[in-house]
């Protein structure tokens, strides 16, 4: 059937911030069905909450909402632009979740929209356990026993009739969030509490538990012709009880048979059938390893995490399929985009062997129980292609950016006996390592199988890639010949790698293996196993005979990409490559793109001209650009990951385009840095460096406490603290970093102020500022955790004016061409420069959807060789607009156990929001609703603030209190108060006794809490367990001050009564007020 | 040990020899399917031909004593990438490697796949010999003196020699007689079959109407097997005299003898349709199954038209005929193979069409 005619008009539901469980996966996957839509003519209307996606672009919708993803906004944005249908199935479970509440509260209706993809219905019956139970029942196909429950009661009931352990799993949430195994009533008690209160209807389920069977995936398609087909099926290494977003997963399955293959790939067709689902479905199943038994755990009745991955893997489009059959298309009536000759009705071949590891938060997160199980905790992952198990394994490994280049890792090596084999029967992120280390310590295969679960066909693989560690140890680098450097090469060994067994360094190992010939070659991804002919430009590396990768004789360029989506590197940095890769396509360049990322736009293959879908090592890379001969590489917008490439490549003639790596230098190290700034009279906050104990005392004596302190080996702000006096200095050194002249410290001048943020466009003389950012948030608390708006609120015109100036001589000074971030702190009228960063920082996609100014672009353009003048953009600050952009940051912290929560100089959040309106009232409520902070006007908050914080605190609470707010507040909190004559209800502290605060937050009788950081190490303690304990009962907790005065100021606006318009990006007027010129605009040539 | 692969237009692949030791010839084809290399390795449709696995891991669930599709191995050899060292699948009963040897089939690994893949697939695919003498002149040599795979009756080699029975499932009760006749049976055809009540007698290939109407069948069905159609003779002979006289179903090469004796003609194709995810498009209902094929041969668009036959499937990639059937006698037929994604309801369907027919013409008398 060809396209439904009477759909003119679609609506897209994005899937809003990034969080853990859900990520860049559905800005790839909604980009792809917006551009597929709009390929069929259709006019696309998007909602997302989230600015730091490709999909909030004006040119991939037509029109864009980037509003709260809640039913109040986008009902309005429905009742204003009228779609004929509503695609909510490549928003993630937010975008169901949505669609499910839009139709239960009659919008749908109300508008005649039409539910596309996937019917009401049709959701239910997947969601809703029972239904679903009926509906496999009524096909034969077999689920485990089990029992939705409301109450505890019933759970202790369930567990006495079927035994231990059972899995608990909450009604609809993402991720598993709120599920985990219970191997007796306790723990049972403590998940279900969880859970019940994590499930958005109240109801959990418990089922029996298959744990250590095979866990496989199928992604399957369907068209409203009932046509189906399977577009890959995915094994998880790590068998039942490992979420299948924190295992190892493997595409196609490697331990079925054909008859086993087939079994469950038939089971999985009857399922979308008997769903009626028209377009993409994920279905998960548990095989008993010892006979044809099996169980569907799972089906998700929308594009998935699976589904992202499945479409890397096997180079089919099924975002862009599915939203084409959303609209009426069959799968016979739509081109393989692969092939250009075949149909996308037809089953993908592979003749690769893809492999996914999750990429884990743990890095910044020490603390935090790393133990992995039924809830996911990884907030990426990356993906790799290999001819072999081995070299994919391998790849995927070195694409983790953890430190590891092989199956050795550093912290494992030093277990003991006892220690190793709890890792092994617990897992935790590191477990291949672990599961490596201990065939390094002479395991054998059988034990491991048995401790692990772990199919003895990987545990052989990794047993026999560790053995032959030790074999070319015992060569050494004389004894490595052509032969032998083929195979190691051919199973993905490193020549880092290689280089450390035999104690050499890495670009010797490069420089045997060129001499020898010893080279990789590029295979395509082609959906069908070399059958047919395809020109997809979508390669993958490997050492054998034929290299499919040819040169043209366009001039080429390659930008790097960024790699897993982890805490500090998003889905931003992806954005900022996909525009580069945009503007030299312009440009009239070949592009080419590499990156190991499965969720993202970026390794989308009709991104660039062509991917190369690698891990981003020194090696991997330099082995490209051998074979493409680029005039040069982009590192600025893949994060840090790409600007650390940036020395390396230099090294090896490689020529870095936009700012030189002797300035990348000059900006990243400290001493140099400081010395510019001197030279050019810029003010930073006073700051040394110590190596000592004692030294680090004088020079905090010197500067005067509060200080900021953090190890000068660690980017990012790990470890970053602000110190008040000399004992928690003392404690910090003692506990936190090992101070040593190998290890030095940081030391710098806390100066509480604001602070604000620009993004410099530079071609090395003029700078261009398309506007400040001020942060809601006081300086101390890292930028990725603050808010911040745009236009800056409360900025003097000679603050902005300072702002500009600085930015623009050091601009110069550092050469910059292309993209620099710099951050300020002002305090008064003074402003200090705190950090720059020159390469396109996270705040890139935001301004720009703000401001309207193409920033990726222009500095691309500007790389290449253009002035901004050519490119028609002056220097200095660009008009401020009259509509304000207030952006938030959005914590996974219900996720990540024993974890504290409190805003700090390290990052933690995932992902963030954005709220605009033309008032800034208004784009903070939108930003407060968007990031969940979606509070009641009244209610009853909890109160537990520091000394000296106390006097501050008292005009918000104050606020809270005349907006209806019943307040609770602990001993010295409440006697403040009280006797600010302000009527307060004290709680009792954990330590006093029960029942305490912790039982009000329980049980439901606050909806807020407000606790400040206490410098006291011993208040802090019990305050974690709050802060804790709101995170697990899902109350907003806010931990600074400023964040709950916006709070309240917005809140006060909705109880005015005032409605928030919602307005696309493109109906905002861009650019109104005067422009504000450099205040002193020297030029500087540089020093 | 090393071991090369040599087309016939010169092209050498360089290997490591596995299975038994030795020297091999045939025609060089290509399967993209990813798991099942234990039933294509059985396939009597393989006869005479070399089989290069398009997915690289192969072995790693081992053999096992279940998957075959006839008593042999019927491959002339085996080229592989990456052959597993370990195997690990709970019916597994043995490794790839040992029995390969133990049958005698010579195999090639460390081959760079999809490189011979997209040769074969530009320029066709050709005969090849498995070797561990490198020099080129030699194969060619060898490899000119042997008989093009087009020059042999591999249906002979691979019929049965004498009648014999088929055990109907315990259960299931005989609903009716189906003569079958032998071109290259698979077990999982016969099992299709039986276990919707037909109790089946197979017959060698070179039998005669009379033969096969001698054991008063309700129906006829025609097996899947290798080589080229148009040599076969005295099959379509059988089948003209055949026609008209019973149902008649015929998959595969069953599905070209028949277009043969209507009076179309079959061809070679470039490079043959040989994996488990070819779209099918049914032209009755508008239905696109996914289904497996294994065929080098096809029946000629172009001659349909004369013969008194409609088209009743296509393939999706290229428009090739995928199924027949007669307009006015109970006879259809298939290219593609029903029986090996059993399950997949659709592709069932076609095996309940026969017994609907057979009952029918039982009805009818």
């Amino acid at each position: 059937m060809p396209r439904r005619e009477e759909i003119k008009k679609v609506m897209v539901v994005g899937s809003g911030p990034i969080i853990i469980g859900q990520a860049a996966e559905f800005d790839y996957a909604g980009t792809q069905a917006c551009r597929s839509l709009k390929e069929e003519g259709l006019e696309v209307v998007l909602i997302n909450s989230n600015p730091a996606t490709i999909m909030t672009d004006t040119n991939i919708a037509d029109r864009v909402y980037v509003e709260p993803l809640t039913v109040d906004f986008a009902a309005r944005v429905i009742e204003r632009e009228r779609p004929d249908g509503l695609l909510p199935t490549l928003g993630g479970q937010t975008g169901l979740n949505l669609a499910v509440a839009l139709a239960e509260e009659d919008v749908i209706d109300r508008y005649g929209v039409e539910l596309l993809g996937t019917s009401l219905q049709s959701i239910k019956k997947a969601e809703d356990r029972e239904l679903f139970r009926e509906l496999m029942s009524s096909i034969d196909e077999p689920v485990p026993e089990s029992a939705i429950i409301e109450n505890i009661e019933s759970a202790r009931e369930f567990a006495r009739s079927i035994g231990f352990p059972v899995i608990v799993r909450p009604a609809y949430t993402l991720g598993g969030t709120g599920g985990g195994i219970a191997h007796n009533m306790a723990q049972l008690e403590d998940i279900a509490h969880r859970g019940l209160k994590m499930s958005m209807i109240g109801q959990i389920l418990l089922e029996r538990c298959v744990l250590g069977w095979k866990e496989i995936e199928y992604e399957v398609m369907r068209d409203g012709a009932d046509n189906c087909i399977t577009v890959c099926n995915m094994e998880n290494l790590d068998p039942m009880g490992v979420h299948t977003g924190d295992s190892i997963v493997v595409a196609p399955s490697q331990t079925l048979s054909g008859k086993e293959y087939q079994m469950l790939r038939n089971a999985a067709l009857k399922i979308i059938g008997a769903l009626e689902i028209e377009g993409g479905c994920n279905v998960q199943m548990a095989l008993d390893p010892q006979s044809f038994d099996y169980f569907i755990i799972e089906v998700n009745p929308r594009v998935s995490r699976s589904s992202a991955l499945a479409s890397k893997a096997t180079g089919y489009p099924i975002a862009r399929v599915a939203a084409k059959i959303a609209i009426g298309l069959h799968l016979d009536e739509i081109a393989n985009a692969v092939t250009g000759k075949t149909l996308a009705c037809f089953e993908p071949a592979l003749d690769y062997v893809v492999t996914k590891i999750p990429r884990w938060p743990f890095d910044k997160f020490p603390l935090a129980d790393r133990v992995i199980g039924t809830q996911m905790k990884a907030t990426g992952e990356v993906m790799s292609i290999g001819r072999n198990f081995e070299s994919s394994l391998m790849k995927a490994v070195r694409s983790l950016e953890n430190g590891a280049y092989s199956l050795r890792h550093k912290d494992i090596g030093t277990l003991t006996e006892m220690e190793l084999e709890n890792r092994l029967k617990v897992p935790t992120d590191e477990r291949l390592f672990v599961l490596a280390e201990a065939f390094r310590r002479g395991q054998m295969v059988e034990e491991i199988h048995q401790l692990t679960g772990i199919d003895r066909w990987f545990l052989q693989k990794i047993k026999d890639l560790v053995g032959l560690e030790e074999r070319v140890r015992n060569r050494g680098f004389s004894g490595l010949d052509r032969e032998l450097l083929e195979k190691y090469k051919a199973l993905g060994f490193s020549d880092r790698d290689i280089a450390e067994l035999v104690e050499v360094e890495e670009d010797d190992i490069r420089a045997l293996r060129k001499t020898l010939g010893v080279l990789p070659v590029y295979k395509i991804v082609d959906t069908c196993a070399a059958e047919f002919e395809a020109d997809t430009p979508y390669y993958y590396s490997s050492y054998e005979q034929e290299n499919e990768a040819a040169l043209s004789s366009r001039r080429r360029v390659v930008v790097i990409g960024s790699g897993p989506i982890r805490i500090g590197q998003g889905i931003e940095f992806d954005y900022c490559s996909v525009h580069s890769v945009w503007a030299l396509r312009e440009e009239g360049f070949e592009t080419i793109i590499i990156n190991n990322n499965p969720e993202t736009v970026s390794t989308d293959f009709d991104t660039s001209d062509k991917l190369y879908f690698e891990p981003l090592t020194e090696e991997d890379v330099l082995n490209i650009i051998d074979q493409e001969q680029p005039e040069g590489v982009i590192v600025q917008f893949g994060g840090q990951t790409a600007i650390n490439l940036a020395d390396t490549l230099a090294r090896h003639g490689v020529k870095i385009l936009g700012t030189s790596v002797e300035f990348i230098d000059m900006a990243e190290d400290r001493k140099k840095f400081e010395r510019l700034l001197r030279e050019l009279d810029i003010p930073k906050p006073d700051g040394r460096t110590a190596v000592s104990v004692e030294g680090a005392l004088e020079i905090a004596r010197e500067i005067d406490f509060p200080v900021l302190v953090r190890p000068s080996y660690v980017l990012g702000g790990r470890a970053m603290e602000i110190v008040y006096n000399e004992k928690d200095l003392l404690h910090y050194m003692k506990y936190a970093v090992n101070i040593s002249p190998r290890h030095p410290i940081l030391i710098d001048k806390y100066v509480l102020g604001k602070e604000v943020e620009v993004d410099v466009i530079s071609d090395g003389t003029d700078v261009f500022l398309p506007g400040i950012m001020e942060h809601i948030e006081r300086a101390g608390v890292h930028s990725g955790d603050s808010m911040a708006v745009y236009p800056p609120q409360k900025l003097s015109d000679g603050v902005k004016g300072k702002v500009v100036d600085y930015a623009t001589r050091l601009s110069r000074a550092l050469h910059v061409k292309g993209l620099m971030n710099i951050q300020f702190v002002v305090d008064g009228e003074d402003v200090y420069i705190l950090e720059v960063n020159p390469r396109a920082s996270r705040t890139i996609p935001y301004l720009s959807k703000i401001t309207g100014v193409p920033m990726v672009n222009v500095a691309t353009k500007v790389m290449v060789g253009h002035t901004l003048k050519e490119l028609g953009r002056s220097g200095g600050l660009y008009p401020e607009t009259s509509h304000v952009a207030v952006k938030a940051p959005v914590f996974s912290f219900a996720k990540l156990i024993s974890v504290d929560i409190s805003l700090s100089p390290e990052m933690k959040s995932t992902g963030e929001i954005m709220g605009v309106d033309p008032t800034f009232e208004g784009a903070l409520y939108k930003a407060m609703v968007a990031s969940g902070l979606d509070v009641d006007l009244t209610g009853a908050m909890i109160v537990t603030v520091a000394d000296q914080d106390k006097a501050e605190a008292l005009p918000v609470i104050r606020g809270f209190k005349e907006l209806g707010f019943e307040i609770y507040a602990t001993g010295g909190t409440c006697s403040y108060l009280q006797g600010k004559g302000m009527n307060a209800t004290r709680v009792m502290k954990i330590s006093e006794g029960t029942p305490n605060l912790l039982d009000l937050i329980r049980t439901g009788k606050v909806n807020l809490l407000l606790n400040t950081l206490s410098p006291d190490k011993t208040v802090e303690k019990e305050a974690a367990r709050i802060r804790r304990c709101s995170v697990e009962h899902s109350v907003p907790c806010l931990t600074s001050l400023d964040t709950a005065a916006a709070l309240l100021y917005a809140l006060r606006a909705k109880a005015s009564g005032r409605s928030f318009e919602s307005l696309a990006l493109t109906d905002y007027d861009v650019g109104k007020k005067p422009e504000i010129r450099s205040r002193n605009p020297r030029v500087t040539t540089g020093c | 040990m090393k071991s090369y692969l040599i087309l016939d237009d010169g092209t050498v692949y360089a290997g490591k020899g596995f299975g038994r030791a030795g020297e091999q010839i045939g025609e060089v084809v290509f399967n993209t399917g990813m798991t099942g290399y234990q039933e294509i390795l059985s396939d009597p449709s393989y006869r005479g031909q070399i089989v290069t696995l398009t997915y690289p891991l192969i072995g790693n669930y081992g053999i096992n004593e279940e998957d075959f599709e006839s008593r042999q191995l019927q491959v002339a050899g085996f080229i592989i990438k990456d052959l597993s060292q370990v195997e690990s699948n709970w019916r597994s009963s043995g490794n790839l490697h040992d029995f390969l040897d133990e049958r005698g089939i010579v195999a090639i690994q460390d081959i760079d796949t999809r490189a011979l893949t997209r040769h074969l697939r530009s320029r066709g695919v050709m005969m090849g010999i498995i070797t561990p003498d490198p020099d080129p002149y030699i194969a060619l040599s060898k490899l000119k003196a042997s008989t093009q795979y087009a020059g042999i009756d591999y249906v002979t080699q691979v019929s049965t020699d004498k009648p014999y029975t088929w055990p109907l499932p315990t259960g299931v009760k005989e609903r009716f007689k189906v003569a079958l006749i032998d071109y290259g049976v698979k077990f999982s055809i016969l099992n299709s079959l039986s276990a919707l009540g037909c109790s089946v007698t197979v017959l060698p290939c070179a039998s005669t109407s009379a033969d096969v109407l001698g054991y008063d069948p309700d129906g006829i069905f025609l097996s899947s097997g290798p080589g080229d159609p148009a040599r076969l003779d005295y099959a379509v002979n059988t089948l003209k005299l055949l026609l008209g006289k019973r149902p008649i179903m015929g998959i595969c090469l069953g599905h070209q003898l028949l277009g043969l004796a209507f009076g179309c003609r079959t061809y070679k194709l470039k490079f043959g349709h040989r994996g488990v995810n070819h779209p099918v498009k049914d032209l009755d209902t508008g239905r696109i199954h996914i289904t497996s094929q294994n065929h080098g041969y096809a029946v000629d668009v172009a001659t349909v038209e004369d013969a008194a036959v409609d088209i009743s499937h296509i393939n999706l990639n290229d428009n090739t005929v995928e199924g027949l059937r007669h307009r006015e006698l109970p006879v259809f037929s298939i290219q593609y193979n029903p029986e090996t994604l059993p399950g997949s309801g659709d592709n069932g369907c076609l095996f309940e069409k026969f017994i609907k027919l057979m009952q029918s013409h039982r009805q009818n008398g």
